[in-house]
């Protein structure tokens, strides 16, 4: 179970995640610092890290704009999930690809401070007891999730198909 | 049923007679680009060999593309440092479709990939950058993806687990009115599609203008495609292709990837081109988009020409046309940035250049500069700019207290001598 922390409208782009001021910064332990720079408060709670594990809401296209994989390696950093009315195709993979919990959740209702868990498929507001239907991951996405993410998934391969 | 472009490129890439939307391959690609972020890249790629007592290599280093252009010249020894580390890679690799911080081959690179002819109509093209859409304008499935996902490809030499994208068929007839650009018709699109309504889609651009225009014009439809989300714009191929491809130094046949007459679309939407109005992006998103009557004499503080969407050479001669002979309006300033080096030279010759300096213009380096808020021309609180880039969220431009509109280069010329959205005089193409 896990508290709702922030709620997002939509249209919320990788600039706004990940400001390109941070860009230089690439590797994945170092991005958290840099995670939502812009919103002042949030920025501050995730790196004192009294918001750590938190869940994020957001409206309709979550991660829109530029391919930068800094944006989902920044959550990821904080252990936060992210539950969107819809998502943009290359956050989406990104987060996939780097393990990031992502769920796309059309119909949710909840507010900060709400506490939500997932249960049986769906998401469980346990504030409100009412819960809300997960639309599945692209099936071509669930493969790399149970490997592991994309660098697990790609080593096996790399290693079946130059051994054999 | 036929088949869409993009359903017959990854049916061919994949190995396969025929492929439908929805559909998962795994398509061999033919190009992979990456800039400044390839230093990501390389660290994915060492971790995916890491323990598997292999030797960290690509699978093809003529199919990788490295270009620098973010933060050109670095902006900070951080950027410098991840530079080195990508210039030794490309040495010990041997990756010879390099572009370093040179006047002699640099610059942006969607630019670079189209002007050195590295691309193909039926290309699968992979690039660590979103505006990778851009090459669909060859005929090419051409998308974005993230460093880790370039890492994989570096590995095996295809892209994992693609699902077949469902293709929307944009129709675009008539001839666009003579202040109205291809910047105006794909911002047009977008505030009809909305931010996502391509989301994980391809756009296929079909009609009789686009197919009278220009490899420079079907490049802006491509690039801002992924502003509605779309996993790619593609134009078919055609003369024109050929003859952009065959100018810029391709000497193999060009082979057309057309559609078939019976492929399924999951959209069609048509467009009368002769009744468009110059087009706005306001405040905060792609896709607020508006008749620039409705947003006429906005007081601008910065006008911007240039990036992967609008610093070509024609871009350049129109805004050259209007600014020819008069000021940037006091209280106003403005950045150009070419798209290339080889563009900053020609305009050079043609004398653009002088134009805008004598205008009171500010040319800086061709790269992404300050469209990204990485690298000079940071906007003030409050600052409002007018830009032919190809973003506006909030803080894009390096300050989310600051506020973007975009357009097209012949409005931002006409604004820049005014200090306010301005709508460019008919007759000027």
């Amino acid at each position: 179970m896990a508290k709702v922390i922030y709620k997002f409208d939509a249209d919320i782009s990788t600039d706004a995640i990940y400001p390109g001021r941070y860009m230089a910064t690439v590797l994945p332990t170092e991005t958290p610092e840099y995670c939502f720079a812009d919103y002042k408060e949030l920025n501050e709670k995730l790196n004192s890290g009294e918001w750590k594990g938190g869940v994020l809401i957001a409206g309709e296209n979550f991660g829109c704009g530029s391919s930068r994989e800094q944006a989902a390696s920044t959550i990821l950093g904080h252990n936060l999930t992210v539950i969107a009315k819809s998502v943009a195709r290359i956050f989406m993979q990104n987060s996939v690809n780097l393990g990031l919990e992502l769920i796309t959740c059309p119909s949710l209702e909840a507010k900060v401070g709400d506490d939500i868990v997932l249960e049986g498929g769906k998401v469980l507001n346990k504030t409100s007891g009412k819960s809300f239907e997960i639309v599945p991951l692209p099936a071509a996405r669930k493969a790399i999730i149970e490997a592991g993410g994309l660098v697990p998934y790609t080593r096996k391969k790399l290693v079946e198909e130059r051994t054999k | 049923m036929g088949m869409t472009i993009v359903e017959k490129i990854l049916a061919n890439a994949s190995g396969k007679k025929n492929a439908k939307a929805g559909d998962v391959v795994e398509p061999k690609v033919n190009v992979a680009m990456s800039h400044e972020n390839a230093a990501l890249v390389i660290n994915q790629f060492m971790d995916i060999f890491n323990g598997t007592g292999l030797k960290p290599k690509p699978w093809d280093s003529d199919r990788i593309a490295i270009i620098f252009d973010h933060r050109v010249p670095a902006e900070s020894s951080k950027t410098a440092t991840n530079q080195k580390k990508i210039r030794d890679f490309v040495r010990s690799n041997k990756i010879r479709k390099f572009h370093d911080i040179r006047s002699d081959e640099g610059g942006i690179c969607h630019q670079i990939l189209a002007e050195y002819a590295y691309i193909r109509p039926g290309y699968v093209v992979v690039g660590t950058d979103s505006h990778t859409t851009t090459h669909g304008a060859f005929g090419a499935f051409s998308f974005g993806i993230g460093a880790t996902e370039m890492a994989s490809v570096w590995t095996l030499g295809r892209v994992l687990n693609v699902e077949v994208p469902e293709t929307i068929k944009v129709i675009v007839n008539g001839k666009l009115p003579s202040n109205v650009y291809p910047k105006d018709l794909i911002l047009y699109i977008i505030g009809k599609l909305s931010a996502q309504g391509a989301n994980f889609k391809v756009i296929e651009f079909h009609g009789d203008t686009i197919q009278n225009m220009p490899m420079s014009g079907r490049l802006v439809l491509c690039n801002m495609s992924v502003e509605a989300g779309a996993t790619s714009g593609i134009v078919p191929a055609d003369e024109e292709t050929e003859k952009y491809l065959k100018e810029h130094g391709a000497a193999d046949k060009i082979e057309f990837v057309i559609p078939d007459a019976d492929a399924e679309y999951s959209q069609i939407v048509e467009i009368n081109a002769n009744e468009l109005k110059p087009q706005i992006a306001c405040p905060h998103t792609v896709d607020n988009v508006k008749p620039i009557d409705m947003v006429k004499g906005v007081k601008i503080d910065q006008i911007v020409i240039g990036s992967c969407t609008n610093g070509r050479l024609d871009d350049l001669e129109i805004a050259a046309g209007i600014l020819k002979g008069k000021k940037v309006a006091q209280g106003t300033r403005m950045l150009i940035f070419p798209a290339s080096w080889n563009i900053y030279k020609d305009a050079m010759r043609k004398g653009y250049l002088e134009t805008f300096a004598e205008a009171g213009a500010v040319i800086m380096n061709p790269g992404c500069g300050c469209c990204l808020g990485v690298h000079q021309g940071a906007l003030g609180d409050g600052e409002v700019a007018l830009s032919t880039t190809n973003r506006n969220f909030k803080g894009r431009m390096g300050n989310p207290k600051s506020e973007v509109y975009l357009c097209s280069p012949a409005v931002a010329a006409a604004s820049a001598v005014t200090g306010e959205i301005t709508e460019p005089a008919k007759g000027v193409n």
